[in-house]
């Protein structure tokens, strides 16, 4: 019971409630009736999807908030009668830490560290760690506002470990950071752990980071729903985890996609050309068919997310619609959706993108990875037909961009990175607004809204400003508002970022039935096992291809030693950017 | 050094280096003055010049046509002769005149008898215009006067009827009040406007979230803010004096001390209500309206720095009252124009320093270290 361990726990939290009051009027219940405990030295994780509750729970932790119920106990002290003492000993780092932009990364760190005292000597000691830890120290005198956002995470991170803090609360941490600067970040927290025996509670959406840790707390909207070592929640899939190989001819993802909406299956996921399948039960071992045909599934075992969405489809159900109903686009349209040669771009004596090319067919999906920085968005700017190109061919559905961008861009839709629709509009308007600006008019626009809301099950919130949309349906509302003139071709730039296990899930299986009905659809991603849906990749560093091909093509080309499309892809950048420190010496 | 003065020293250090970066702050600061400066002291002339009025003689005299010669010569009035009170009134009333000089018959006389009177009609629809038309009305008058005095014939007491004098701006010109009421803009921008949105803008980034889990207190983040713009605002002052005197030579009758006094009073008040905005607004956008509406547009309409209170109607005048702006005014024109006439200073920098201390309590109780 985490009542009885809460003495000398290092957060002890009971029965916690609060509430918020919408602008709207309504309330909503942002945590209801939470109890755990962190054990001191340990690594503890809080994991669950958007709206879960996790960054308010976190905000009471640190005192930044009052509970409307509930206690809230850090490092033995009353949060909500004393914040102050709370805040004096804990280091926190918000999702989106402050840091402050005009002044130089030396500065931002001074400035903590006179904040909490730290003395002269103190610095002398721990700022060289600091710098070795987050590699910033070329960068000492650079503003805060023009490092990469990898960068301004390890130094948001940095300041807050200005003095070694009694608890580290970190938010979200790697939301947005490329795979590299991930496992930089991570490096740093265990460094911490392991030597200077450091508490810390960290919240994610990454389930491969929950599993790093040695205590889980899984919420969602406000309950818990498991609590205990990863082990544990593991456990929970332990004899349903299968794996499938897709009949000959059918693409992974496609068998992955009726996998998932599959009753008595709770997940579903592409994995080296074949697809991971849990079911709900143990004792169902019944073969399942797709399409009349059997689909043989191999017991394997279980994994933390096979684990995770176990815990999570108990309570979700299985209401996510992953398809969409489409018509089938007109045969007769060529057959290269996408084709780029040395397509080049600067920005004044700065290469953002080197000699690039690649082809992209009918129906397929093709991904753009790499790390911050990569020339990933300039790439994509450019097919959009957003940016002009340097130099080099673009032809997008049949028209060269260089010469007719307007026709090109009739033909294809944009899901921007960034939620880019009309707050302030509801979601009806939105959508007539975009229809009418795709030139949709009479019996057709009202058509295309109508199966819009239909098909993402929007129609329920059809009246409410698109800006007080939960998360995943603003994600929805952008990607219906992109199909509307039904595009040959989809752009979806970091569609998923921020978006939890399920909702990419339920989007995939979206992307899946686009392709399937033969619209080609272009993606960038930071989430590696992502790139399993692709049928090809490219990966790029520093503005050139690095890799492409398959998946399975790319990941024989990191060497025998990539476990997952994740090790693969940072293999492959790190091969590389080594060779090009070796070039430059 | 104790840590709450090693904090806060290390906040005021910060938001110094951010303010000296922050292009945006440095116009406001400085070269909005400067631009104001030139801008109200050569480009905006609110003097009268060339007013069309009608001269009405009803007697034929030499020393009505010597009074009527004042408005002649002067370079403020165009001046049309007319026979009849009847046909300078039609020309009034279709504004081709905007005032009537009558002189009287018997004026001769009277002016003998040393009770002699000029009236003046002037049109009140533009009441500013009105004011100095009437000034410049004794003013011709005084001409002649001066004139007959030289060839030895002294005048008595005023001949014209109408009372009140332009006081403390004896050179007539409008760069002496306006220049000094820029003043008040200057102050007004930096404290309130700058404020606003330099701590909105913590908010909106998300930068004070990180900065409220440390041993932080809020007094101290607020005395870091401030204190960077109050050094702004000082040099805004000083620029402002300097170019006054400098460039457009306004008389500084008062003394500095007093000015320097005064100057801190309504920087603090402009400064509690950038911070009061900010805490409640949370956005740069909203700060940004509302410091204009509540503190730039009223020190600009609403001080008596451009717009005579006494000329606005009475309710506006009531509302006047609510501003901190037209208590500085009035001091600064004072002790500029006219010294330190502590009749004048001490109750509006008391109603001042009541404003001051208000807005600031207000802003520490506002600013708690909490989310939502």
């Amino acid at each position: 019971m985490p009542g009885d361990s809460a003495a000398g726990a290092v957060v002890a939290v009971r029965d916690l409630r609060k509430t918020f009051q919408r602008e709207t009027g309504e309330t909503v219940t942002a945590l209801d009736g939470i109890g755990f405990a962190v054990a001191p030295g340990t690594l503890a994780a809080l994991i669950g999807p958007d709206g879960a509750g996790k960054t308010t729970l976190i905000r009471l932790l640190c005192g930044l908030m009052l509970p409307d119920d509930g206690e809230v106990e850090v490092l033995g002290q009353n949060v909500s009668a004393a914040p102050q003492e709370v805040q004096n000993v804990v280091g926190y780092m918000p999702q989106k830490f402050g840091l402050y932009e005009d002044l130089s990364v030396q500065e931002n760190l001074d400035l903590y560290a006179d904040l909490h005292g730290v003395t002269r000597d103190e610095r002398a000691a721990i700022y060289p760690r600091l710098m070795e830890m987050t590699q910033l120290g070329r960068f000492r005198q650079r503003l805060a506002g023009k490092l990469s956002g990898g960068m301004k995470q390890k130094l948001g991170l940095a300041c807050t470990l200005v003095r070694t803090p009694r608890l580290l609360l970190l938010d979200e941490p790697t939301v947005g950071v490329d795979p590299l600067s991930r496992r930089e970040l991570w490096e740093i927290v265990t460094t911490l752990i392991e030597e200077d025996g450091l508490s810390v509670l960290v919240s994610t959406s990454y389930l491969d980071e929950a599993e790093r840790c040695d205590h889980c707390v899984v919420l969602h909207e406000g309950r818990m729903l498991a609590e205990g070592a990863p082990g544990t929640i593991t456990a929970k899939a332990e004899g349903c985890s299968y794996i499938a190989a897709p009949p000959e001819g059918m693409p992974a993802r496609s068998l992955q996609a009726r996998l998932f909406a599959t009753p008595g299956v709770v997940d579903a996921v592409p994995e080296a050309g074949k697809v991971r399948v849990v079911r709900a039960t143990r004792e169902n071992r019944a073969p399942i068919g797709i399409e009349g045909k059997e689909v043989t599934l191999k017991p394997v075992p279980a994994r933390f997310e096979d684990g995770f969405m176990t815990v999570f489809a108990a309570v979700a159900g299985d209401s996510a619609r992953n398809t969409l109903d489409l018509r089938a686009a007109e045969e007769g349209s060529a057959e290269v959706a996408v084709e780029v040669r040395d397509l080049v771009r600067t920005f004044g004596d700065f290469t953002a993108v080197d000699r690039i090319g690649f082809q992209v067919r009918r129906g397929e999906i093709y991904g753009l990875l790499g790390p911050n920085g990569a020339g990933k968005s300039t790439t994509f700017r450019m097919l959009c037909g957003l940016l002009p190109a340097s130099a080099g061919t673009l032809h997008v559905a049949g028209a060269d961009l260089r010469t007719s961008r307007a026709e090109a861009r009739e033909r294809l839709g944009y899901v921007a990175q960034k939620f880019s629709l009309y707050g302030d509009l509801s979601v009806d308007d939105n959508l007539r607004f975009f229809a009418s600006a795709y030139g949709l008019r009479g019996r057709r626009r009202r058509e295309r809204i109508a199966w819009a809301k239909d098909q993402f099950d929007l129609a329920p919130l059809a009246t409410l400003p698109s800006r007080q949309l939960p998360g995943g349906f603003k994600q929805r509302l952008a990607m219906a508002a992109a199909l509307l003139h039904e595009p040959q071709i989809l752009f979806l730039d970091e569609a998923t970022s921020g978006a939890d296990p399920l909702a990419r899930r339920e989007f995939w299986g979206r992307i899946t039935a686009l392709a399937e009905s033969g619209v080609t659809v272009i993606v960038t991603t930071h989430f590696m096992e992502e790139a399993e849906y692709c049928d090809r990749i490219i990966i790029m560093d520093a503005g050139r291809a690095l890799a492409e091909g398959t998946p399975a093509e790319v990941r024989a080309r990191a060497g025998g030693t990539a476990a997952t499309m994740e090790d693969a892809f940072i293999a492959i950048v790190e091969k590389a950017r080594q060779a090009g420190a070796r070039g430059a010496a | 050094m104790t840590g709450a003065a090693r904090r806060t020293a290390a906040l005021i250090r910060k938001e110094t280096w951010q303010l000296l970066r922050d292009p945006s702050s440095i116009a406001i600061g400085i070269v909005m003055p400067l631009a104001m400066l030139l801008l109200f002291g050569y480009g905006l002339d609110l003097d009268v010049k060339n007013v069309p009025v009608a001269i009405v003689m009803e007697e034929t005299s030499a020393d009505a046509q010597g009074a009527a010669s004042g408005f002649d010569l002067s370079n403020y009035f165009d001046a049309v002769h007319v026979k009849t009170m009847a046909e300078a009134e039609t020309l009034l009333l279709d504004r081709t005149v905007r005032a009537i000089v009558r002189i009287p018959p018997d004026f001769a006389r009277d002016v003998q008898n040393e009770q002699a009177e000029i009236q003046v009609i002037v049109h009140g629809a533009d009441a500013n215009t009105a004011r100095i038309s009437l000034g410049y009305a004794r003013g011709a008058v005084a001409a002649w006067m001066a004139r007959e005095a030289v060839r030895g014939r002294a005048l008595a007491v005023a001949p014209v009827s109408v009372q009140g004098r332009m006081w403390f701006n004896e050179a007539n010109e409008s760069t002496y009040f306006l220049v000094p009421g820029l003043i008040v803009l200057v102050m007004t921008l930096i404290g309130a406007l700058l404020t606003a949105l330099v701590v909105a803008r913590e908010w909106e980034r998300g930068t004070f979230e990180a900065l409220f889990v440390t041993p932080v207190r809020s007094a101290e983040l607020l005395l870091g803010k401030t204190v960077p713009y109050f050094v702004l605002g000082m040099i805004g002052l000083a620029l402002s004096v300097i170019g006054s005197l400098v460039l457009f030579g306004v008389p500084f009758r008062g003394s500095a001390l007093v000015l320097a006094g005064v100057s801190v009073l309504y920087l603090l008040v402009a400064l509690g209500i950038g911070l009061v905005i900010s805490s409640a607004t949370k956005s740069q956008f909203l700060a940004s309206q509302a410091a204009m509406m509540i503190s730039f547009l009223p020190a600009m309409m609403l001080s008596g720095f451009m717009f005579d209170i006494r000329s606005m109607p009475w309710v506006i005048q009531m509302i006047t009252y609510v501003f901190p702006a037209r208590y500085f005014v009035s001091l600064l024109q004072t002790i500029f124009l006219a010294g330190n006439v502590w009749s004048v200073i001490l109750p509006n920098a008391a109603v001042l320093a009541g404003m001051a201390a208000v807005l600031i309590a207000l802003s520490v109780r506002l600013t708690r270290k909490r989310l939502a």
